[in-house]
């Protein structure tokens, strides 16, 4: 069965045996290795020696269609053109673009994130009034690029949605603000900086929101572990959720 | 690490920041801070609202400068109620991960799993195949939870403004409702009832003539409501013409729901980007101009009445479209059907005994994707529905793998709590607690 999303058709020609450019599908890093999470000899089925590596960035070709996956140009094409007209760097401010699952989303690089939140926000044919907050992602494999904070738009006066993707590497994990452009940023700036430690340049306050302030590291980063103590049920002892068999 | 970027510090010793006069505030000693605060030395008073105010719907805190009674700056501190919702989430499978979204808004656990439900089978790419009973059952639950989550709203908000009738009356009639969730899906609060796929069981039989008492009810209680509140002058004057916040200041905060729709703007994403098949019931989104306290008081109230009015139909429809409430995938669907046993809900026998007695390859079938999960493809997925608070967003990111690789709850009382200082700011202190009553925001929610 072949997908219909461009993201997920890639993965599945990736992952079919044999696969079709062994070359390639090798230089992609390790996702993960195994298949039940022991690490010991517990494992006997033969899988634990499974390597798991990371479907391929994918960028969409024109034309991007709508959210219904039309082949033919629709309204993810009007947001794209509207944004190139108005940005005279598109192509240095944009990444990569990827339309997936009805979807559309920009991956801005991130000097260039302002000035795109900016534009989407003020265009008349844009006019992304509503910012729906920032989510941040952690991809300890993605070299250079580990952290992402992911925004999603609103345009009321059009009805249409839209997703920017910023990515920065853990090293230098700075991102400027969009708060002066999306007030109702604050907050979930604060968030994304508390959980993932993206440091966000220009921020009025950036603190800790949710968790104390004398807080230690940054839960939400893959690196920072779940915790927990076993627990005995009906005589059996549970161990803590993140050292249970796991069938990743 | 990060961690080396911290140093320790005890947050217990002596605050070095503390500027002027401290008085705890312990109960009984109201006198004794009067008096301290009275000679006049200090032309500012910093109140701390909270964290156990009964009035800020759970734990949140306020930090409100005062002059005399007006508040002239206000500080807003959240996150003792964080209980880390979505990093559990990443540790079970997808399935199990709707047993722990829906405690996050826990006036509106419906809302949170239908989001996530609809995050994950959109990453799936089975939208289009949730069968119609399904769609039907989220959308009454759905519509009888924002009656209940109002209910609240308009309950609490009587009892903080000094109405304790309003407040039982709301309580009481949350209650019929949360016993129709009980007949329904066998728990009041925090059902996991929503499944991706589906919902986790057909209505149980009698559950429609249930829901028909309480249609037969409803609309007289809420008009008893609207008799206690819409005219009272006490009401009156202290909503009407408080907290104001126009539309700028909503599109600028990010502010949606119920406080957007009292700016005079229509939008609801049950009318705009409709889900679950919204587009094919038939009721009005009410708005008002006034975008004060009042002006989201009656949206509220005119909610209930056209949830009533989805209700209805739903339970019309359910009456004549059959099927099976779950998608008839093998692979993403539960593998069995529950049944009321003598010890409560669980596994009907007639699918034990098939897997234990007579077929082996459904035994594995039943063990793998129960104790495995399935797989959901790579990618990512943002849905949104329109829950009592507003836009209710979740953006689900999966690796491929049997468990979410990160869930992000996007909370309209996260994002609506933010205007708080905006509508606090300038007026008196006794309005801070109008404006955060309309707001409604939820601690679950705001912290998950």
């Amino acid at each position: 069965m072949t997908s219909q999303n461009p993201e997920q058709r890639a993965e599945q020609a990736a992952d079919r045996l044999p696969a079709r450019d062994p070359e390639d599908r090798r230089e992609q890093p390790v996702a993960r290795t195994g298949m039940f999470g022991a690490k010991t000899t517990g494992d006997t089925s033969g899988y634990g020696r499974l390597v798991i590596r990371q479907r391929p960035k994918t960028a969409s070709e024109r034309p991007f269609g709508g959210p219904d996956g039309a082949a033919e140009p629709g309204p993810f094409d009007a947001v794209a053109d509207a944004l190139e007209r108005a940005l005279p760097d598109f192509g240095a401010a944009v990444e990569r673009v990827v339309v997936d699952r009805g979807e559309l989303t920009f991956h801005v690089r991130r000097e260039h994130l302002v000035e795109v939140a900016r534009t989407m926000r003020d265009r008349p044919d844009l006019r992304f009034e509503l910012c729906s907050g920032v989510s941040g992602v952690h991809y300890p494999e993605d070299a250079g690029a580990e952290l992402h904070a992911v925004y999603h738009l609103l345009s009321i006066t059009h009805n249409r949605r839209v997703r920017l993707e910023v990515s920065c590497p853990d090293a230098d994990p700075r991102i400027p603000s969009v708060v002066a452009v999306y007030p109702t940023n604050n907050w979930h700036e604060r968030e994304t900086y508390d959980f993932f430690g993206i440091v966000f340049d220009g921020h009025p306050a950036l603190t800790r929101i949710e968790m104390p302030d004398d807080w230690v590291g940054h839960p939400q980063r893959k690196d920072y572990p779940l915790g927990g103590i076993p627990v005995e049920y009906r005589g059996a002892e549970i161990p803590p959720p993140d050292e249970r068999r796991s069938y990743l | 690490m990060s961690s080396t970027k911290y140093t320790e510090y005890d947050a217990y010793a002596a605050d070095e920041a503390a500027e002027g006069r401290v008085f705890d505030v312990n109960g009984q000693d109201w006198d004794k801070v009067v008096a301290g605060a009275e000679d006049g030395s200090d032309e500012r008073l910093v109140v701390n609202m909270g964290p156990q105010h009964p009035s800020t719907h759970g734990v949140l805190r306020l930090v409100l400068t005062l002059d005399g009674e007006t508040v002239n700056d206000c500080r807003v501190g959240i996150g003792y109620l964080h209980t880390g919702i979505e990093k559990n989430m990443e540790f079970r499978t997808w399935t199990q991960g709707v047993t722990f979204c829906t405690r996050m808004d826990y006036l509106a656990p419906l809302f949170n799993e239908t989001a996530y439900c609809l995050g994950v089978e959109k990453l799936l790419g089975i939208t289009d195949r949730i069968p119609e009973r399904a769609q039907i059952i989220r959308v009454m639950m759905m519509e009888l939870n924002r009656i209940s989550s109002h209910l609240v709203a308009i309950a609490t908000f009587g009892l903080e403004l000094g109405a304790t009738t309003v407040m039982l009356n709301g309580f009481i009639e949350r209650e019929y409702t949360l016993d129709l969730f009980e007949e329904i899906a066998g728990l009041r609060m925090n059902m996991a009832y929503v499944r991706p796929g589906g919902v986790a069981q057909d209505l149980p039989s009698g559950a429609l003539g249930k829901v028909r008492e309480y249609l037969d009810r409803m609309p007289k209680r809420i008009a008893a409501l609207r008799k206690l509140m819409d005219e009272n002058p006490v009401f009156l004057a202290r909503t009407r013409d408080v907290a104001y916040l126009d539309l700028t200041g909503c599109m600028a905060l990010g502010v949606t729901g119920p406080v957007l729709r009292a700016t005079g703007i229509p939008w609801d994403l049950r009318k705009s980007q409709p889900y679950c098949g919204y587009e094919t019931y038939d009721f009005d989104v009410p708005t008002q101009e006034s975008a004060d306290v009042y002006g989201r008081y009656l949206v509220r109230m005119a909610e209930m009445e056209e949830s009533l009015k989805i209700v209805e139909q739903c339970a019309e429809r359910l009456r004549t479209v059959d099927g099976p409430v779950m998608i008839e995938d093998k692979k993403i669907g539960w593998p069995a059907k529950l049944a009321i046993g003598a010890d409560g809900m669980g596994n009907s026998p007639r699918h034990i005994a098939h897997i234990m007695g007579t077929s082996m390859e459904a035994l594995i079938h039943h063990f793998k994707l129960v104790t495995e999960g399935f797989r959901v493809p790579a990618g990512q997925a943002y849905a949104a529905i329109e829950s009592p608070r507003g836009e209710l967003g979740v953006h689900v990111v999966s690796d491929g793998g049997t468990r979410p690789y990160r869930v992000h709850f996007r909370d309209p009382s996260f994002t609506n709590l933010q205007a708080a200082p905006a509508m606090a700011e300038g007026g008196m202190i006794a309005d801070v607690i109008a404006a955060v009553a309309s707001i409604d925001p939820v601690m679950g929610g705001v912290d998950r």
